[in-house]
């Protein structure tokens, strides 16, 4: 594996940025509607006093490490799908480029894209309601390494969906996370859910990450819940990953037997 | 003068359909041969498989001295391909594409190599336009900087005039012809122009319906198939192949 070919695939997406600035202008209006509407609607809860803690502070971290999560998967999405767009994937693939490589490449750039939207949503939620990400403590670290993780390997997943599906597959990526947060205990526990749900949250590592989080807010996270947590949801990542990656390269070396890859491109 | 590609018993079959059936040639280094037919004859197949973006169903492919099957990593690094279908990322200037794909290829001093590239295919002054801005001819120059960037050892070269008005085409023929002799190159040329072919190819290859019909010396061949041209023999061969004497 060579890290300059996995710093060309980085480049282009930066140059990308770079070159169009509006796409980052995207990103930042959506997700300073996110924290604006959530902010007023925790602020309206908090004022009905029936709660013994603050709506702020857990559905504000919430969203923002859910959205943290999203940017990530749809950073890898929009990097693969810029090079259908762009009919790239023909230069790519014949060159010495492994799949390794580019795929390091494309979560490199959801990385910056990730971090950035992470970023924007704090300083909002910051300024606008007071709200200091940062409360959780040093697990927002670990936290957001699960979270991360998982990210990349819902955008390989659905990359490969799309290469495996043609690029029309494309809306599948923007619904997914959307879905996934429902079951998935973000903004409430996931024993709310239906008790077929809530075994469905159990297989994925959002659930375990955003329980502890609540956990930890309420002030009712022990450490061993946390590590425990942590673990599992660490484990079931690395799996999803694993196993997005693998699908990736199936499809793939698919599509080198079909011919699919040279006839590649965003108008089929 | 040892092969720089050899195709041996090469196929590739898409369920029905035959688009290559066990065809075998070699390309000596520094020589250029023409790769031609009909639509649909399998010359875009054959050049997929010998870049390795498309699994043949049969046969192997040999590119200096190695296997690509086996070692395509190497070979990928060694080889490199301008085609009319394919362009460099539109969105991206001309400098930044150079230096995407000499990172991808693993240029030694890069910076220096895209200054000699822009300079040769009098891009200089348009280096930080966007590509998807270029005039066609001038894409096909950044095209063709781009598949020479890593001073490949085999070319494969899919229409790269297609599209070119004369003044153009002649100035990009001539840089190639100029490559393959100062660095000993092999080509493979597929283009519909003829009269091309007939100046730029030592060799020609006719492909129908994804066999080899007939092969030789572009000057001569359509002589000894009773035809008074290449384009002449073009046409014999994608209307009536069977009427062809091989």
């Amino acid at each position: 594996m060579k890290p300059k070919r996995i710093y060309a695939v980085f480049l282009r997406q930066l140059y990308l940025l770079r070159n169009n600035p509006t796409r980052l202008a995207g990103n930042f209006v959506w997700l300073t509607i996110a924290i604006v509407q959530w902010g007023f609607i925790s602020k309206y809860l908090g004022s009905l006093g029936q709660a013994n803690f603050n709506f702020i502070t857990v559905i504000l971290g919430a969203l923002i490490l859910w959205e943290f999560l999203t940017r990530i998967q749809q950073g890898v999405m929009m990097a693969f799908l810029e090079d259908i767009w762009s009919n790239n994937l023909i230069n790519y693939f014949a060159s010495p480029l492994r799949i390794s490589e580019y795929s390091l490449g494309m979560v490199a750039s959801s990385i910056v894209t990730g971090l950035l939207g992470f970023l924007i949503m704090s300083i909002i939620a910051g300024l606008g309601f007071g709200y200091n990400i940062f409360i959780i403590g040093l697990s927002l670290i670990p936290f957001m390494g699960v979270l991360f993780i998982f990210g990349m390997a819902m955008g390989i997943f659905i990359s490969a969906a799309i290469f495996l599906l043609g690029p029309t597959a494309e809306w599948l990526g923007w619904p997914i996370p959307m879905i996934l947060s429902l079951i998935s205990g973000v903004y409430y526990p996931i024993d709310t859910l239906p008790a077929s749900l809530y075994l469905v949250a159990k297989l994925f590592p959002p659930a375990y990450i955003f329980e502890t989080l609540r956990a930890q807010l309420e002030q009712a996270a022990t450490l061993s819940m946390a590590f425990g947590n942590f673990i599992v949801g660490l484990g079931l990542a690395l799996f999803y990953l694993f196993l997005s990656y693998r699908f990736f390269l199936m499809v793939y070396r698919q599509n080198l037997k079909t011919g699919k890859l040279t006839r590649f491109n965003a108008s089929i | 003068m040892a092969a720089t590609l050899k195709v041996k018993n090469l196929s590739k079959q898409y369920e029905k359909i035959a688009a290559v059936q066990d065809i075998s040639f070699t390309v000596d280094a520094g020589e250029i041969i023409g790769l031609l037919g009909p639509n649909g004859a399998g010359k875009t197949t054959t050049i997929s498989m010998i870049l390795g973006i498309l699994e043949p169903s049969g046969g192997s492919i040999e590119i200096i001295g190695k296997t690509l099957a086996e070692d395509v990593e190497a070979i990928r690094g060694s080889i490199n391909f301008s085609t009319v279908y394919t362009h460099v990322p539109a969105n991206l200037s001309v400098v930044q594409n150079l230096r995407i794909f000499g990172l991808l290829y693993d240029i030694a001093d890069l910076p220096g190599k895209i200054e000699s590239l822009l300079t040769e295919f009098d891009l200089v002054k348009f280096r930080n336009t966007k590509a998807g801005l270029l005039s066609s001819g001038e894409l096909s120059r950044l095209n063709l900087a781009k598949a020479l960037l890593n001073e490949p050892k085999l070319l494969l070269l899919d229409e790269p005039t297609a599209s070119l008005d004369p003044s153009v085409a002649r100035d990009i023929r001539e840089k190639i012809r100029t490559y393959a002799d100062e660095t000993g190159a092999a080509v493979v040329w597929t283009s519909h122009n003829m009269h091309e072919i007939e100046h730029m190819c030592t060799r020609v290859l006719f492909l129908s319906r994804g066999r080899i019909l007939l092969t030789g010396d572009p000057k001569t061949l359509p002589g000894e198939n009773g035809k008074n041209d290449l384009e002449d023999l073009f046409i014999a061969v994608a209307r009536e192949p069977l009427s062809i004497n091989h």
